[in-house]
């Protein structure tokens, strides 16, 4: 299964708002974040955040399946600070604060791609961030070909299997039996992968013609003003914080 | 519609001492249909791709000339279009419309002309859904189909097609042909391995000679009546050229494998009572998508079933036959049953052709033998990830001949194969069906059922929930 994939009713009100919108919005929060580290800040974006989940028509059931591997890996950070920290006096508050921080980043970041159909945003990076089409169809072209990968991995182990090649135990062997199907992966994709420049190429992408699109990518003023509303989100929770007394900037 | 000359054309790749084809003169006029032929390793391809402009100043060396219309092939690249064999590389967007629309767009297409383009292009090839259908929910012949459209939406004088049909099921391939059958307006230049089927939409048969130069040059009848027997010899596939039959000599012995109630969800459920018997040979036959792969890896233990059970007899297994053959250690199911894959290059793991031959090898002194016939000897030191596709193919069957199991499985052994190897392939495996093996084999290829003189196990269609 293609993980990115839109689960989302994309008529919701901020779904709809424009790829490159939603990715500065991300950005803007995660800057915000990432610099305090304090567990005031990133307790008010997150709650914003989850507060906004439904207007990108995503419930929260829905949310949770998608992001389950996340919690896992913030509960075993926030675990490993809290029994290895060296600094064991505020140690309550930084592992909390490491926690809020890791999920109120990478939230957005999950809102964004699970609203957003890869060919829209690479559509709007063009269109809209005057990104260069040779990157961003190049990408996407290439984001096609990943699902096949887990695929062909299967059959490559499967293939191993079927010669007799079977590491048991010995981690060695089973180190040197994964490089080699790496390996395999490998040249499979760079053959594949050369073989869709070449179909391409051929149907004159990259060729010096200034390239039209047949997709329209609007940036509006509701972009705009969802940009500058998670700007203000930001300083909200930033400027409470210190207000609050507890803003700890990361340089200092 | 384009004309396209060449004078003293050859070209040789960078790095090479042989030139990959030489001394090509030819005037291919407007609107012509011509099929490419020749023994492997001709240069077709390469001649295609020097016409579809893809062959840059520093990929070799040139010599004489190649024109279509008068313009060298990399400035006349705007009005050629290009359909490569394999569907899933080819295919840029995850949109069939959007990718309909790449070409357009590549052309600095006004936006308001493309929706109106690409719709008559999905019609031209009679592609049976909307625009926003996804690309990797179709069948492989619809794919192709697809690419065809990309290729023609841009009104190509010349259409070059590299195989087209070649990875496809026979109801696919039949897509394809229908498609280009019904373009009028088009110069087209096709390689294809199998022509039978496509002779009959044929204007002209050039034969390329490998080494230099043609060989023979004209319609269709006339070439294959002067040349069908040097041809056939040379290892193309000359329609009217039967192949040899290689009637049972042994009537099939104990029953090595059966299935219960086998699934493997969502793919198939509930498959009864297959049986896989020694000295016999099974062909598994059935549309794509109707799980003929999935059913080879479970006979071959290589996948556990989500439901049922794949049974060996104790005549394969010996004490082990109370455990599935999904659970036995490699080592245990490489010496009873051999797997060779659909791509060749999964199963290599070692760095020359020769120790890929040893690995597991049941008497290493048959190893120069196998080499010899399937024309391997002179590689032998070589990697097997850089031989051709075709060498690829005799390897990977060669590996699994050399470790001699007793039930052999095969997933289109024959895919792309020149008639020669195929010859070959097919009278190895007939020799190990008499010596008393069993071979299983996936195929789409009418002619390797007869020759083995195999059973028939046909998959009905799946019903594809998610499609």
């Amino acid at each position: 299964m293609n993980r990115a994939a839109p689960i989302a009713d994309p008529a919701a009100p901020l779904a709809r708002r424009n790829p490159v919108a939603k990715l500065a919005a991300a950005a803007v929060l995660a800057l915000a974040l990432v610099v305090s580290l304090d567990p005031v800040a990133p307790a008010l974006a997150l709650a914003v955040e989850l507060a906004v989940v439904p207007l990108f028509g995503i419930r929260y059931r829905v949310l949770a399946q998608r992001a389950w591997p996340l919690l896992i890996s913030v509960l075993g950070a926030v675990l490993t600070l809290f029994l290895f920290a060296a600094d064991r006096h505020h140690i309550l508050t930084d592992a909390l604060a490491l926690g809020l921080r890791i999920v109120a980043v990478a939230l957005p970041g999950v809102l964004v791609f699970a609203t957003t159909d890869p060919t829209d945003l690479a559509d709007a990076l063009v269109q809209n961030a005057r990104v260069s089409a040779r990157f961003a169809i190049g990408t996407l072209a290439a984001w096609r070909l990943v699902p096949l990968l887990g695929q062909e991995w299967r059959l490559i182990n499967a293939a191993r299997r079927a010669r007799g090649v079977d590491p048991g135990r010995n981690p060695v062997a089973r180190l040197r039996l994964f490089a080699s199907a790496t390996f395999t992966l490998l040249v499979g994709a760079i053959r594949r992968g050369t073989r869709l420049a070449t179909a391409m190429d051929a149907r004159g992408f990259d060729s010096g013609i200034p390239r039209t699109t047949a997709r329209r990518q609007h940036f509006t003023r509701t972009d705009t003003a969802f940009i500058a509303a998670t700007c203000g989100v930001a300083a909200l929770a930033v400027t409470v914080s210190v207000l609050a007394g507890t803003f700890r900037p990361v340089f200092s | 519609m384009s004309t396209v000359r060449l004078r003293g054309f050859g070209h040789r790749h960078a790095g090479r001492r042989r030139w990959a084809v030489r001394g090509i003169d030819l005037e291919i006029r407007h609107g012509e249909r011509v099929a490419l032929l020749g023994p492997s390793g001709a240069g077709k391809s390469t001649l295609l791709a020097a016409l579809a402009g893809l062959l840059p100043p520093d990929s070799g060396e040139r010599e004489g000339s190649i024109d279509i219309d008068g313009l060298d092939p990399r400035e006349a690249r705007p009005r050629t279009g290009i359909v490569f064999q394999d569907p899933q590389s080819q295919l840029v967007m995850e949109r069939a419309g959007d990718d309909v629309a790449f070409g357009l767009e590549n052309r600095g297409t006004p936006p308001g002309e493309i929706p109106g383009l690409v719709d008559a292009a999905l019609r031209r090839v009679g592609f049976p859904y909307g625009p926003t259908r996804a690309s990797n929910a179709l069948s492989g012949g619809e794919q192709q189909r697809l690419a065809l459209a990309g290729a023609l939406v841009t009104r190509p004088g010349l259409l070059l097609l590299d195989e087209p049909t070649a990875n496809l099921d026979p109801a696919g391939a039949d897509l394809v042909r229908e498609v280009l059958d019904g373009i009028e307006d088009t110069t087209q230049i096709i390689v294809e391995h199998r022509i039978a089927e496509l002779v009959g939409q044929l204007d002209r048969v050039i034969v390329l000679e490998p080494g230099g130069g043609i060989r023979a040059d004209g319609p269709p009848e006339r070439v294959f009546a002067t040349h069908g027997d040097q041809l056939a010899a040379d290892g193309v596939w000359v329609p009217g050229h039967p192949v040899t039959a290689h009637r049972a000599r042994v009537t099939p012995g104990e029953t090595l494998l059966r299935t219960e109630s086998l699934a493997y969800r969502p793919v198939f459920d509930e498959l009864d009572g297959v049986t896989v018997r020694a000295a016999e040979a099974l062909a598994v036959l059935g549309p794509n998508g109707a799980g003929k792969s999935t059913l080879a890896l479970l006979l071959g233990g290589l996948l556990a079933p989500s439901g049922g059970c794949v049974t060996a007899t104790p005549e394969l297994a010996g004490a082990d036959a109370a455990v599935p053959p999904h659970k036995w250690r490699a080592s245990a199911l490489a010496r009873r049953i051999g797997s060779v894959f659909q791509n060749p290059e999964h199963q290599f793991v070692t760095a020359k052709v020769r120790d890929e031959l040893m690995l597991g090898a049941a008497q290493p002194v048959r190893i120069d033998e196998l080499l010899v016939r399937l024309r391997l000897d002179a590689l032998a030191e070589a990697n097997p990830h850089t031989l051709s596709g075709g060498e690829q193919r005799r390897l990977s069957v060669a590996t699994a001949l050399a470790a001699a199991p007793r039930l052999l499985i095969l997933d289109e052994p024959t895919f792309g194969q020149d008639r020669r190897t195929w010859t070959e392939l097919v009278a190895l495996l007939a020799e190990l069906r008499d010596e008393g093996h069993g071979v299983v084999a996936v195929t789409h290829d009418a002619d390797f059922l007869t020759a083995l003189d195999a059973r028939e196990l046909r998959l009905a269609p799946a019903r594809l929930a998610a499609a």
